[in-house]
């Protein structure tokens, strides 16, 4: 092996993706940020932020090498640890034209993004600490073995022929899934069903929204791990089925209420960026369309009936990314096509119906891993920390009592009074702030 | 000496300053408030979520009067204020035991008497007459 075999486009364009992802989890905060009340604005999107210094950490350490180094069918091997032996030179089985390091580093960012999904589903609500355990452990324990079954060299779901080109199963049906059961165990909110719990700043729903449409094109085309038609195809695909999901979702929103809403806007698009990941590399921009619409009927009318029940899946994690995302996974079963990639597989509509019974295969075993995995954390980490604040620190809101910080300092009244006094080495005293009343 | 506060919508606020001033009433003081009336709720959709908002939007003027002002400003306010819909607000007026000016120490009626009010004035309805001249056939 030589550097000759490098591809400095290939190699440009996967480091390129790879940053894109990164924004996503960026845009994933402002988008989780905005739906919430501001008293927890930064609470909900550290709760993303976070995952890019903790999972970078473990990633390197042991999640890259039990995911993808040489191992068995259910889990990798320990060859990789810490980096060692991931370098410059490309691994056939990873990008055969890439570094492995450009490799790992763009798995990296998946990793990173997946379990920020689940943060969705139970906000306002939880210990910090608690939920950075939570983190490290569903990273190490459930997001690593599935992602070895599906993108493994050697792992089942892989060598079963299970169609998932960017990560329906891995990252969506997995967090979506995990997000319900932690929701449900969590239980809900303070004065949830009770009092309206409505986003606090819509523009930054939109803006997050933005961002994760444009860095899901690193996402779906960045997994054709080379800069070449696939690519290409993947890009076009990953775009036509957001954009087939916004409309979808504006028309139902208008035969529901009359009117177009932003955050309903917002949301469609996301929805469709989650049915087409699985689907990106294999089927036909006409294909993307209808899986966009159909992920964007499947969600919306989940998400009207969970606000009725009595699940507090906060941000509706399980119904725009766990059903989106098994919508997506099954669709691709049958739209998938050898036209649109020739050195992939058939569907159901190109004749082989064997496909989608691997597809339903390749779900039940996310949905199986995700909802075991996501039950025995949750309680580890509540034996262990403790996983709901004080009502009072609930009602006060996480960013004060779990950061010490406010997103918008002083609230209403603060910029008439200031800041507050400095009362020397940096210890100020504050005139008000914004969540609760000045009693100290 | 009065104490006129109005409930007014936040919409209609540049057209009630300018007929204040046009009275000669200058000093007025103003709040963001949220409050009910009789009008219709505002219903507000997010994905699931419907949200019933009982509260609107109003903005409270204050404004200290003289009894000759008083008629002259719940007329500005009227004329202004007006738009025909549940929601236009209300007018209170209460008596005044004292006013004091901060600056001089000036008591009562001599306080309420703004420095500039004629300057005021004049310059609102200058600017009234300037709009009508340009907007008129």
């Amino acid at each position: 092996m030589t550097q000759s075999q490098l591809s400095s486009g290939d190699t440009a364009w996967v480091l390129a993706s790879s940053a894109l992802v990164m924004v996503m989890t960026v845009g994933l905060a402002f988008f989780y940020g905005g739906l919430v009340r501001s008293k927890n604005a930064l609470n909900t999107m550290m709760m993303s932020i976070v995952a890019l210094g903790v999972i970078s950490v473990t990633w390197v350490l042991f999640g890259y090498s039990l995911a993808f180094a040489p191992g068995n069918a259910v889990i990798g091997g320990t060859g990789w640890l810490a980096f060692n032996g991931v370098g410059v030179e490309p691994n056939p089985a990873y990008g055969a034209t890439i570094p492995l390091q450009a490799h790992a580093v763009f798995q990296l960012m998946f990793a990173i993004i997946t379990p920020a999904l689940i943060s969705g589903a139970i906000v306002e609500r939880m210990r910090f600490k608690a939920y950075v355990a939570f983190l490290v452990l569903w990273g190490a324990l459930v997001y690593v073995p599935l992602a070895h079954w599906v993108w493994g060299a050697d792992g089942w779901l892989f060598k079963l022929g299970a169609l998932d080109f960017a990560g329906g199963t891995v990252v969506h049906i997995s967090a979506g899934v995990s997000a319900f059961v932690v929701a449900k165990l969590l239980g809900p909110r303070q004065g949830f069903q009770r009092t309206p719990l409505v986003p606090h700043n819509v523009p930054l729903v939109l803006l997050g929204a933005g961002m994760l449409w444009f860095g899901w094109f690193g996402f779906n085309a960045g997994s054709a791990l080379a800069a070449n038609g696939l690519a290409a195809l993947a890009f076009v695909n990953t775009n036509t089925a957001a954009a087939a999901a916004l409309v979808t979702w504006a028309v139902l929103d208008t035969l529901r209420g009359g009117k177009v809403t932003a955050v309903g806007a917002a949301t469609g698009a996301v929805v469709g960026l989650v049915g087409i990941t699985p689907a990106a590399g294999y089927v036909t921009a006409r294909a993307a369309i209808v899986i966009g619409m159909a992920c964007a009927v499947v969600s919306y009318f989940a998400i009207q009936k969970r606000s009725k029940s009595k699940l507090d899946d906060s941000l509706d994690v399980f119904s725009c990314h766990g059903l989106a995302g098994m919508a997506g996974a099954l669709l691709t079963g049958v739209f998938a096509t050898k036209l649109a990639n020739p050195g992939a597989a058939d569907g159901v509509l190109a004749g082989n119906p064997g496909q989608l019974w691997i597809q339903v295969i390749a779900v039940a075993a996310a949905i199986g891993l995700a909802a075991v995995g996501s039950t025995v954390i949750f309680f580890v980490v509540r034996a262990l920390f403790g996983v709901r604040p004080e009502v009072k620190d609930e009602i006060i809101g996480l960013d004060l009592s779990e950061h010490g910080e406010e997103a918008y300092l002083g609230g209403d009244l603060g910029g008439l009074a200031g800041p507050g006094v400095a009362i020397g080495e940096g210890v100020v005293l504050s005139s008000s702030h914004a969540a609760a009343p000045a009693t100290r | 000496m009065r104490l006129i506060t109005t409930v007014v919508r936040p919409e209609r606020l540049p057209e009630v300053k300018a007929a204040l001033f046009r009275a000669g009433v200058t000093g007025i003081t103003l709040s963001r408030v949220t409050g009910h009336g009789g009008e219709r709720e505002v219903i507000e959709q997010y994905r699931g979520s419907t949200v019933v908002a009982e509260f609107r939007e109003k903005v409270k003027i204050e404004m200290a009067v003289s009894e000759p002002f008083v008629e002259p400003t719940i007329q500005a306010i009227l004329s202004s204020a007006r738009t025909g819909d549940v929601g236009d607000g209300k007018i209170f007026v209460q008596p005044l035991d004292a006013v004091i000016r901060i600056r001089t120490g000036e008591r009562d009626n001599n306080a309420l008497t703004a420095v500039n009010a004629d300057q005021v004035q004049r310059a609102a309805i200058d600017a009234a007459r300037g709009a009508g001249v340009e907007e008129g056939p």
